[in-house]
């Protein structure tokens, strides 16, 4: 029963990574030989939540090891970071729970860095170091957890953010979903700068980075029930890289609101910004970009681009005077060539976001209402 | 997109529209239905009224097949779920329908019971397929758009010998719910309906043809012209109209050649006709009851019949007292006559059946349009 992963294992070669007396943390004899978990067939049971051998060696041969660096390394039960002077600390924390685990350009792995990540950048903070919790259900394949983590180590390490803390709980099966993975970021705030939602004000001009509805229709086409098959791709990506190249290109104090439109996409995102600096706002549909296999996927499904998720995009309401900048910085960087002006911050008391169509009439742009929900006729 | 962007011309909207407000004649009004929730959601969504003269306005009509379906229907549906332990497939906007007890079906699902959302109904049969052992209810809604589909799926379980499969069959006839609105009695007590002539059905139409329409156009003097769904369809339909009721009209005419025919879809209506047979009344929420408006499964289909297989009792179930959706559906009042729109009712916590789906003409309004009601505020982009 304890040792139930390492059971079904048939060969006994030591794999050559755990051979590798550097990969593997330093022990004081070789009588604790402990056989190295079966990546390959094993699968989580409840021993690898139960704080005991289980646990720690899951922790050294997969965590660890991927995820790698000298506060984690140091096995403590926090890590010690350094505030650059000058500086206020950003704390975001997201969870992630998504269905299927993986998706055309991504995984659960790269999206809970790049979330979290994203979170701290639209701050205007600069990501430091993130921590990771993570909910297993008992019998999810290891294989599974190895490509998730590796791959959430490689988005971290693309990304120059460090994992330096983590948690691993196990529920039992059935009470969860596979994987949960919430991560922390904290990030280094120059002590004047105030970015934020009550920040928009009148006359600011709305910036996008990109086209929207990518990750959300990448998702829902590779659920079960929708047997369609697109071509287009999560635009998981982190955006610190972008927002520094955004905020080093106009004067400090010009860049009054960033956000990331995630769930709900761009229309809730916008009415969160309405509703917090007490703003409306009015937004050409013709200059929002979409691809066009993410609005035919819309077509087909009854969904509307302005409600569906993104996880590379973000949203920026920028002095005018500086726009013109702004927008130049977003499209020269690699992540923001598709930026577009797409709108302007007014003054109206009922917060309302309003849309010129590029039908030429004109509509409220509203909160999403529960889960978006396809439409029968 | 090909083939849908054409549909959606900013400029040929624009020239449109001046053709429609000088077909307008002058000091007249014009009122028109658009009777299908799918006209109701483009005018919305594409901002159709900014595009057309103050003299014309639309009326949302009942024509939202979530917003008709009465309580007590999806009740049975939860009480499947809840009570007989059947998983219940259903079309993603019936989720959030209030129900009684405070349920809807996405708060049964909450409380356990298996409730899963089909995007068809072929779906609803592949879930039967892979659950030999659990009973597999499709609850079946919609206009005659839906109710092939529906037909199909219950001839192919019989022909695979299906045992776990059966339908709770809520489809509804779109001619008469327009006929019972013509005949309701506010319309006779008023001498005559607001409406001066319909916006007809799309996809209902590519089903059962344009034949259909033309006893009531005559008989009421009401001018039909089927439209597309999209928004420069509509308002082709729109300027149609006007010119029937100006040159005093009341025909049958077809703006959607490139897919309604006069007699529709043979294939799908025989389908239709060999499951289904004619209810003698139907409740439809908001119109309450309705002769021969609905359809059944007949006996010989019996054993994929949700209401003979399981013990299910129908018991109505008013709507709030204050709620206006009846007058609303039927032209009579707009949404902002109710005292419960925008205030207790809203997409969120939507208490009667217009504020539930995107296409009814309380949640349409409120998403998109409201801010008409309001002087509005503020400096232009």
């Amino acid at each position: 029963m304890s040792t139930a992963i390492t059971l079904e294992r048939a060969d006994t070669a030591i794999p050559a990574e755990a051979a590798d007396p550097a990969a593997r943390p330093a022990k004081a004899g070789r009588k604790d030989y402990i056989r190295p978990i079966d990546f390959k067939h094993g699968r989580v049971d409840m021993n690898h939540g139960a704080g005991g051998r289980a646990a720690a060696q899951l922790i050294d041969e997969l965590f660890t090891r991927a995820f790698d660096n000298p506060a984690l390394r140091a096995g403590d039960d926090g890590a010690v970071l350094d505030l650059p002077p000058g500086h206020r600390l950003v704390m975001a924390t997201d969870g992630h729970v998504i269905s299927p685990l993986s998706f055309p350009g991504g995984d659960i792995g790269c999206l809970a860095v790049h979330g979290t990540v994203n979170d701290v950048a639209m701050m205007g903070a600069v990501p430091l170091a993130l921590s990771a919790s993570f909910v297993l259900e008992e019998g999810f394949a290891l294989r599974e957890l190895k490509r998730i983590v590796e791959s959430m180590a490689a988005a971290a390490r693309d990304a120059g953010v460090p994992i330096v803390t983590g948690d691993t709980k196990v529920v039992e099966k059935g009470k969860g979903d596979g994987v949960f993975i919430t991560t922390t970021g904290v990030g280094a705030l120059p002590a004047r700068r105030r970015i934020g939602g009550a920040m928009a004000r009148p006359g600011d001009v709305l910036l996008l980075s990109g086209c929207i509805g990518d990750h959300g229709v990448a998702v829902l086409s590779q659920r079960e029930s929708l047997g369609f098959e697109a071509t287009v791709k999560s635009d998981t990506a982190a955006l610190h890289g972008l927002v520094a190249a955004l905020l080093a290109a106009v004067p400090e104090g010009a860049v009054h609101t960033l956000r990331d439109p995630t769930r709900g996409g761009l229309a809730t995102t916008l009415n969160e910004i309405a509703r917090q600096a007490g703003v409306g706002m009015r937004l050409e549909e013709a200059a929002i970009p979409v691809r066009a296999e993410v609005e035919a996927a819309c077509e087909l499904l009854g969904l509307d681009p302005l409600y569906i998720a993104n996880e590379g995009k973000l949203v920026a309401a920028v002095a005018p005077e500086h726009a013109a900048a702004a927008l130049a910085a977003l499209r020269a960087h690699p992540l923001g060539r598709e930026a577009a002006r797409f709108g302007t911050v007014v003054d109206d008391p009922h917060h309302f976001v309003q849309m010129a169509t590029a039908f030429g009439g004109q509509r409220v742009v509203d909160w999403l209402t529960g889960e978006p929900l396809p439409r029968i006729c | 997109m090909k083939y849908i962007d054409e549909f959606r011309d900013g400029a040929v909207a624009r020239a449109m529209a001046s053709r429609i407000a000088a077909e307008c004649e002058p000091g007249r009004s014009y009122a028109f239905m658009e009777f299908c929730g799918g006209h109701t959601h483009a005018i919305a969504r594409y901002g159709i009224t900014e595009l057309l003269p103050p003299a014309i306005r639309m009326i949302h009509g009942p024509g939202c097949p979530v917003c008709v379906l009465p309580i007590g229907r999806i009740d049975q549906a939860i009480s499947l779920a809840l009570t007989h332990g059947a998983i219940v497939a259903t079309y993603g906007d019936t989720m959030r329908v209030p129900a009684s007890g405070a349920l809807s079906m996405m708060k049964a699902k909450a409380r356990g019971a298996d409730i899963r959302m089909v995007y068809s109904a072929a779906d609803a049969l592949a879930i039967a397929r892979a659950n030999p052992a659990r009973e597999v209810v499709f609850f079946a809604i919609g206009f005659e758009t839906t109710t092939p589909p529906t037909a199909l799926v219950v001839k192919q379980a019989a022909a695979e010998g299906l045992q776990n499969f059966s339908v709770l069959a809520c489809h509804v006839l779109t001619p008469s719910a327009i006929a019972h609105m013509l005949e309701s009695e506010e319309a006779q007590k008023m001498g005559a309906v607001p409406i001066q002539g319909f916006v007809g059905p799309a996809h209902v139409s590519i089903v059962i043809g344009s034949k259909p329409y033309e006893p009531f156009a005559a008989q009421h003097r009401k001018p039909v012209v089927i439209s597309g769904f999209e928004p420069l369809d509509v308002m082709q339909s729109i300027w149609m109209l006007v010119r029937q009721v100006n040159e005093g009209r009341a025909e049958v005419e077809n703006q959607f050649t490139r897919a309604v025919t006069r007699e529709g879809n043979l294939a799908a209506q025989r389908a239709v006709a060999e499951v289904f047979e004619l209810r003698e009344s139907f409740e439809w929420r908001g119109l309450g009851d309705v002769a021969f408006s609905a359809l059944r499964l007949k006996p010989e289909w019996a054993a994929f019949d949700a209401e003979r297989r399981f013990p299910l009792d129908y018991r109505a179930v008013p709507d709030h007292k204050q709620c206006e959706c009846g007058a609303i559906l039927r032209g009579v009042k707009a949404p902002v006559d109710c005292k419960l729109f925008g205030t207790v009712c809203t997409p969120e916590n939507p208490m009667g059946s217009c504020m539930v789906s995107s296409e009814g003409a309380c949640a349409a309004h409120w998403t998109y349009g409201r801010f008409r009601d309001i002087a509005v505020v503020g400096v232009a982009a």
